[in-house]
């Protein structure tokens, strides 16, 4: 395996790394988009937080026939190909031993091989109808169900689903939108200098992967340390009441659709918490996670063009002030 | 030195040079040659020149199946041993050598997503990539994102064979060159100023510098080596002119070409130099700036994803039954989806020996399973939504000659089987006059009964349009709108008569269209074009045509010319 680029490394971007630092704490806030134009860094941040995270266990990662496992396994990270077919991602009929030994058994999909993992899908506005179904199905249920050539399988597929893409070519559909809790945008740095500590890092790490990776190695630590911290420190936060109208009243002065922008909401700014080792979630926590929990969940008004974030800010004032 | 570059290079010479680099380090990840017919192939020779003898060669013609490109069953081994045989794919065969995409205008963005995929997997013996682009006007061209992944991208249409002979020189092979922090600076620097948002471009620059000091045998980046790349790498990329751009595009920290930051142009003043680096490699880059490139800069126009102009010709459809065949998925015929012979077999053909009893020994055996049905795509029906301006300001002299163009763009549209729609806006708003239909007669009627005068209450005009377009594209069809005005809107959205408001309307309606992905002309029939017009049309995404004094044939054909075929 080739060596990812180190997490702590990735100059600015720090909403995405907010992002998916907190889907990391905890994995049911349900995935992470990212939006932004091409060459800002998104594919190397997912990979960089995937080859980061500690070993899970076994039995809980990757596909589960039923056996009994144990020990532990590096966490999965399945790269979803635009081009995909079906039989990839949810598995088919074994041919090998089907062939060889005349046994009809399943070989497992992308979706199997994501469980207790990341499922990361780059450009997933260029995704094929039918495997966006698919998916959406699975995302949803957390269980995927194969009946086809003769095989009946079902197996658990609870993975974290990270998407990117450049919205100018081609919208992506608002039941797939609304499965990532979280979304970001990403735009290239403004800063003359950020950029050349952009380039020279960039630079470093290909001309020697591994003294680089060596470099980071303490921050790398330090990361992962914070998430460990956070996900033991997860049960415990509290969240008062004055803290849940307001997240409450936020989600209301925006008319974010449904109510599962207000359960992200909720989720993220407790994981936020836990990420920062407090034992209480604030009003400052939601104020963070607003924007990138509510953006994507906003009824778009064909004349009102402000931005979705502008709007999530102007709330936030209105209702805080 | 600095004599040379302001001269424009050759175009041939700058591929050959380019193919040198590109084998020197692989990690540039390969060039896009635009036009250029046989010259091409004297690049793709000199690349393949550079490379180890032993280095793969593959053509890749546009029509290539996945299977073959990305690996997959191989049937007729499969079928002769009786167990699924894996072939893999030319990216696999071509590692370490080099992939040659024909006609890479046509790739679809499905399968040029895969192959950023293979070079994005890298590592693992990579192969560089010669995209052929023979797109003819700025919006055929490969994909965005394999566009992005290419270092160099050389427009071959001004070359001179002339110069072939002279770009393959051997140039020696030092160890890596030093790399100045200075280096940094000016190349991060220059692409700020050429308005070049992503991080690949001064990477591959630094590397197309390294690899050019490497192969003229420098033990660090010099200046000719910055100022190459700067041509090769950035030029292309960019998307504004230096000194003109404050206002159009949001950088905090604009680059104009006298004042270079401070940390960059003093660290390192190599051999006396008087002028700082920073301006000599922007200078060098905006010589090789090509010509179209600077018009649409000049235009205000910001180039776009190719998704974004192709739009408009009747978007793509998914169709059971006829068009261009994408592609196939398990599923029964029937309902309109026919069966793919071939695919089925292919799906069959690893079951064959399993399958075979004593007494079907001699037949392919084929099952429900194995069943293929194919896909196809085709252009939706487009509709042409006409929005005339028929307000006292544009009316009373030039009416009559929109009406004119309007009717015969209304004949085109019928001949191409299309629908045309009429909205008309005046006094204090906008009529659907017609509602898409294909009767030509009840479209000139009701044009023919057009009265002119009163106030321009332009946003209503163009908010009936979105909602006439919206409707569009419920039913599957592709809108496109063509808007007569001369742009001074004085009427706001809600009726008042205060020009101001009435702008910011109008402006945000345009704005709207714009977000809302539908394509638009943007007619100006002022006598005077202001540039009221211009920035409606910008906000719009739509081609700004200003017709000051043409007539109806004139209109006709300026509209032809930018209506999606």
């Amino acid at each position: 395996m080739s060596v990812s680029f180190p997490f702590s490394a990735i100059v600015g971007q720090d909403e995405m790394k907010r992002a998916l630092l907190i889907a990391a704490v905890d994995a049911r806030i349900g995935g992470v988009m990212v939006f932004g134009d091409r060459g800002t860094g998104k594919s190397t941040a997912v990979r960089a937080l995937a080859a980061l995270l500690p070993p899970v266990r076994a039995d809980q990662a990757g596909y589960q026939d039923g056996t009994p496992r144990s020990g532990q396994v590096p966490v999965p990270f399945v790269d979803l190909p635009l081009g995909a077919t079906e039989d990839r991602v949810v598995g088919a009929l074994d041919l090998e031993r089907a062939l060889g030994a005349g046994i009809k058994a399943f070989e497992p999909g992308l979706l199997a091989r994501a469980n207790g993992g990341f499922l990361y899908i780059d450009e997933v506005n260029l995704l094929e109808d039918h495997i966006v179904d698919l998916l959406l199905d699975v995302a949803a249920s957390g269980e995927n169900v194969v009946e086809r050539e003769g095989l009946s399988v079902r197996h658990p597929a609870r993975f974290v689903l990270v998407g990117s893409g450049n919205p100018e070519e081609g919208e992506l559909r608002p039941q797939l939108l609304d499965r990532f809790g979280l979304s970001v945008e990403v735009r290239t740095p403004q800063d003359l200098d950020q950029r050349v500590e952009i380039l020279k890092r960039c630079d470093a790490f290909e001309r020697s992967p591994a003294a680089f990776v060596e470099h980071w190695a303490a921050d790398e630590r330090a990361t992962l340390a914070s998430i460990a911290r956070g996900r033991a420190g997860l049960p415990t936060v509290a969240l008062p009441d004055a803290v849940l109208a307001f997240a409450s009243r936020l989600c209301i002065a925006v008319g974010a659709d449904g109510l599962r922008g207000e359960l992200t909401l909720m989720r993220a700014a407790r994981a936020l918490a836990a990420l920062e080792a407090v034992s209480e979630v604030t009003q400052a926590h939601v104020a963070t996670i607003a924007p990138m929990a509510l953006r994507h969940r906003l009824r778009r008004n064909v004349l009102d063009e402000t931005g979705s974030t502008a709007r999530i800010l102007r709330a936030l004032e209105e209702v805080a002030g | 030195m600095s004599g040379r570059a302001a001269g424009a290079p050759d175009p041939l010479a700058d591929a050959l040079i380019a193919a040198r680099l590109c084998a020197a380090d692989p990690g540039l990840g390969g060039i896009a040659l635009r036009g250029g017919g046989e010259l091409r192939d004297a690049v793709i020779a000199a690349l393949r020149s550079h490379l180890p003898a032993d280095a793969p060669l593959w053509r890749v013609p546009v029509h290539v199946d996945d299977d073959r490109l990305f690996g997959g069953l191989d049937l007729v081994a499969t079928l002769a041993q009786g167990r699924a045989v894996q072939r893999a794919g030319l990216f696999v065969e071509a590692a370490g050598g080099v992939l040659v995409l024909a006609m890479a205008d046509r790739l679809s963005d499905a399968v040029a997503g895969r192959i950023v995929a293979a070079m994005d997997g890298g590592g693992v013996g990579r192969a560089l990539v010669v995209a052929l682009d023979d797109g003819d006007g700025p919006d055929e061209c490969p994909p965005a994102a394999l566009l992005e992944r290419l270092a160099f991208r050389i427009d071959l249409h001004d070359a001179k064979p002339v110069a072939a002979m002279q770009g393959g020189e051997d140039f020696g092979d030092a160890g890596t060159p030093q790399t100045p922090d200075a280096v940094l600076a000016t190349l991060v620097a220059t692409a700020a100023a050429l308005g070049i948002e992503t991080a690949r471009a001064p990477l591959f620059a630094l590397r197309a510098a390294r690899a050019a000091a490497r192969c003229a045998g420098r033990d660090a980046i010099g200046d000719e080596d910055l100022m190459l790349a700067a041509r090769l790498v950035l030029a292309p990329r960019a998307t504004r002119l230096p000194a003109e751009q404050p206002d159009d595009s949001p950088p905090p920290e604009p680059q104009p070409p006298d004042a270079p930051p401070p940390d960059a142009g003093d660290r390192d003043q190599p051999d006396g130099e008087t002028r700082p680096l920073d301006d000599v490699v922007l200078e060098a880059a905006l010589a090789a700036l090509p010509k179209d490139v600077l018009a649409q800069i000049a235009a205000g126009g910001v180039r776009r994803g190719r998704t974004r102009a192709s739009r408009g010709a009747g978007e793509r459809r998914r169709s059971p039954a006829r068009g261009r065949p994408v592609g196939v998925r398990p599923g029964v015929p029937g309902g309109g989806q026919r069966l793919s012979l071939i695919d089925t077999l292919r799906a069959a053909a690893p079951w064959q020996r399993l399958r075979r009893t004593a007494d079907s020994a001699s037949r392919v055996l084929v099952r429900r399973d194995d069943l293929r049905i194919r896909r196809f795509e085709t252009r939706a029906e487009s509709v042409t939504i006409f929005v005339v301006d028929a307000s006292g300001s544009a009316a009373l002299s030039r009416l009559a000659e929109a009406k004119g163009a309007v009717e015969l763009l209304l004949a085109d549209s019928y001949v191409q089987r299309a629908q045309v729609a009429l909205i008309a806006f005046r006094g204090s708003g906008a009529t659907v006059l017609l509602p898409p239909t294909r009767s030509l007669a009840r479209a000139r009627r009701s044009l023919a009964e057009l009265p002119g005068g009163g106030g321009t209450p332009l946003a209503a005009g163009l908010r009936a349009a979105i909602d006439v377009a919206d409707a569009a594209r419920v039913r599957g069809q592709t809108p496109f709108v063509v808007l007569l005005t001369d742009g001074r809107a004085n009427i706001a959205a809600d009726g008042r008569a205060v020009r101001s408001v009435a702008a910011a309307d109008a402006s945000a309606a345009a704005t709207a269209l714009g977000r809302a992905g539908i394509a638009a002309a943007f007619l100006d029939i002022s006598a005077r074009p202001g540039p009221e017009g211009a920035a409606l049309a910008a906000a719009m995404q739509a081609r700004y045509l200003p017709l000051p004094r043409a007539d109806a044939v004139r209109m006709h054909a300026a509209v032809r010319a930018v209506q999606p075929a």
